[in-house]
């Protein structure tokens, strides 16, 4: 879960768990900057526990940038934070989020802003320009730095970054995750028994991997390895030893059971239908 | 009855339409990824238990398609001068969204709902206004119990011209709807949703799959529906109870409708015996009276909720049986994987 440039781990400092829809709209963000503007900034909203950050919603703030000075439209954000709080009033300024790859000097003016609205504000970096290839997705936390007495410095130092997902979350994810997949970009929301087939589909797949990978251990081409071979074993037992006519049994009730259900409705519709009719006569 | 609170009417429209009125309803929803994630959240964080939680779509209409771009959630309704909020709530949002480049025209709103229940007269009311001012605009509807059991559960309605007439008029009797041959399938029309992601969320996406150690679990297999299926029939049992009431309250007026007539009918030949008995004696005739006034017609009971239960039966009705169609495909596929054994 690191990015492949070791980043170092931090010790000191909370671990950072990030939700999607944050990410999603920061990027939406980005694709509608103002002309001209380099980078993106906003507020990041969300809990603080004892160890850790959840951030669960973001806001973008609109902003200058030039070479000499950065402004920031305070109110704006101001605003937006009290609309946020009548609908979540859990959630908390906890500190900002910018596009791109590195921090700036305006980012320190920036951040220094933040510490007045939150205690100990996280700065969360994303490179939408995608300059190395991936976006670098990172969080820091301000640190004083120098020689007591003389000029203090500020010094970014990075924490964990985690995602985390709601289930629901997870799946609405996974749908858009197909979308990768199309030219298109495009997945139409299916129902019934093809969304069970292609969750099937899904578990033979893996399955198949897994039969190659014994294949290839059976015959000597790859070393066995002890933790896969617990798994295995833990895969093999999950499959409950049932006696044929006790899982007879159950699943004839089951069917009945939805059969029933199924008949139930289909008499109902016909009902409401029949009584619309007569009432039109 | 179900105990769930139904917050009243949704967040009233404040734009004006969009360019001009097209003539061609929309025939395609295209929504983004975005617009999904926030909706999935804002339900997951405030719509605990059986609270419905709405908000506003955000978009622009592309030829017959409805782009949905953004949203934003609506408040509950908790404090006592919630309407004065919720314009200004509104009205503040959508000011500050067009700031940062948001498209703020208004296409639409989305509820969340409990086992498909949504079918209720303050989403009629609601669904219409917006219809009335936007023409295109659709109401979303999420279904959080079913989206956990494994797959995306997001529907978009719009009301059918017949029903937007009916509306209009505020004709609900029996005669009325008969004019407009309105049953409760062609209440409302449901209009097919695709996702469409930028390139930068897909880029997202591929980092996600890369760097998120969350297992893939796979609930759209899971094997138990007992549950599920109790609560969906008590719903449907509570409706159909309201349908029988409903059905007694019509029988009892149109009998009384028919008792009336007889009575008006005896009456009138009374009259007339009595008037040919005076002619026949040489007096003047018994003046006409106004036979209206005398036998007053029952009031016809308005059609609407009746309507309304008879939709939303269907709606349980439809859930149910995909339900079991799902679990019937599951029970035959583990009957299989057990057989090999």
């Amino acid at each position: 879960m690191l990015s492949s440039v070791p980043a170092p781990m931090s010790v000191y400092g909370p671990v950072v768990k990030i939700h999607p829809v944050v990410l999603a709209s920061i990027c939406d963000s980005y694709e509608r900057r103002n002309e001209g503007a380099s980078r993106v900034i906003g507020t990041l909203l969300g809990t603080i526990d004892k160890h850790s950050i959840e951030v669960t919603n973001c806001f973008s703030v609109p902003h200058n940038e030039s070479e000499d000075e950065v402004a920031v439209d305070m109110e704006f954000a101001k605003n937006m934070y009290e609309l946020h709080k009548r609908v979540s009033p859990t959630e908390v300024i906890i500190g900002w989020y910018a596009t791109g790859f590195d921090i700036t000097e305006h980012s320190v003016l920036i951040h220094e802003y933040y510490s007045r609205e939150a205690t100990n504000p996280i700065h969360l970096t994303m490179d939408t320009a995608l300059q190395s290839g991936k976006m670098n997705i990172r969080a820091y936390v301000s640190a004083q730095m120098g020689v007591p007495g003389k000029t203090v410095g500020v010094m970014f130092t990075p924490l964990t970054v985690k995602y985390i997902y709601y289930d629901t979350e997870r799946i609405g994810v996974d749908l858009l995750q197909r979308t990768r997949v199309l030219p298109s970009r495009t997945k139409g929301l299916t129902s019934d028994l093809s969304q069970v087939a292609g969750s099937a589909a899904r578990v033979q797949d893996m399955l198949t991997t897994v039969l190659a990978y014994i294949e290839d251990v059976l015959s000597g081409k790859v070393a066995a390895d002890n933790s896969v071979g617990r798994f295995l074993m833990d895969l093999v037992n999950k499959v409950p030893t049932i006696s044929a006519e006790d899982f007879e049994n159950m699943l004839n009730s089951n069917i009945n059971d939805l059969l029933m259900v199924t008949y139930l409705s289909n008499l109902t519709q016909a009902q409401i239908a029949l009584n619309e009719k007569l009432v039109l006569l | 009855m179900a105990t769930r609170k139904e917050s009243g009417s949704a967040p009233t429209t404040v734009m004006a339409s969009t360019g001009g009125t097209l003539d061609s309803p929309v025939k395609q929803i295209q929504i983004e990824g975005l617009v999904v994630l926030k909706i999935i959240k804002h339900y997951q964080e405030e719509g605990q238990g059986s609270e419905v939680v709405q908000g506003v779509l955000l978009g622009l209409v592309v030829e017959d398609r409805l782009e949905i771009t953004n949203c934003f959630p609506f408040p509950q309704h908790t404090e006592d001068d919630a309407d004065f909020d919720e314009v200004q709530y509104q009205m503040e949002m959508m000011r500050s969204l067009r700031h940062v480049n948001i498209d703020h025209l208004h296409v639409g709103w989305y509820q969340s709902t409990y086992y498909g229940s949504f079918v209720s007269r303050a989403l009629l009311d609601s669904q219409f206004s917006y219809q009335h001012a936007i023409e295109e605009s659709v109401v979303l509807i999420y279904d959080p119990i079913k989206t956990a059991q494994g797959s995306l559960s997001l529907k978009a309605y719009r009301l059918t011209p017949k029903l937007m007439e009916i509306c209009k008029e505020k004709d609900f009797t029996p005669e009325g709807l008969k004019k407009a041959s309105i049953g409760f399938e062609n209440m409302f029309e449901e209009v097919p949703i695709i996702i469409k992601n930028s390139h930068l969320i897909n880029a997202l996406m591929w980092e996600l799959e890369d760097k998120s150690t969350v297992a893939d679990k796979h609930e759209l297999l899971n094997l138990s529906s007992s549950n599920h299926l109790e609560k969906s029939l008590q719903l449907l049992m509570d409706r159909v109870d309201d349908m029988c009431q409903d059905i007694v309250k019509y029988n009892t007026y149109s009998r009384n409708l028919s008792k009336q007539q007889q009575q008006k009918h005896q009456y009138l030949q009374r009259r007339q015996q009595e008037n040919t008995q005076r002619q026949s004696r040489g007096e003047p005739p018994l003046p006409e009276e106004d036979i209206t006034k005398m036998f007053k017609p029952p009031q016809p009971p308005p059609r609407m909720d009746t309507l309304l239960i008879a939709g939303q039966i269907n709606n349980y009705c439809q859930n149910v049986k995909e339900f079991t169609s799902q679990n019937l495909g599951k029970l035959f596929m583990a009957e299989a994987l057990q057989g090999n054994n």
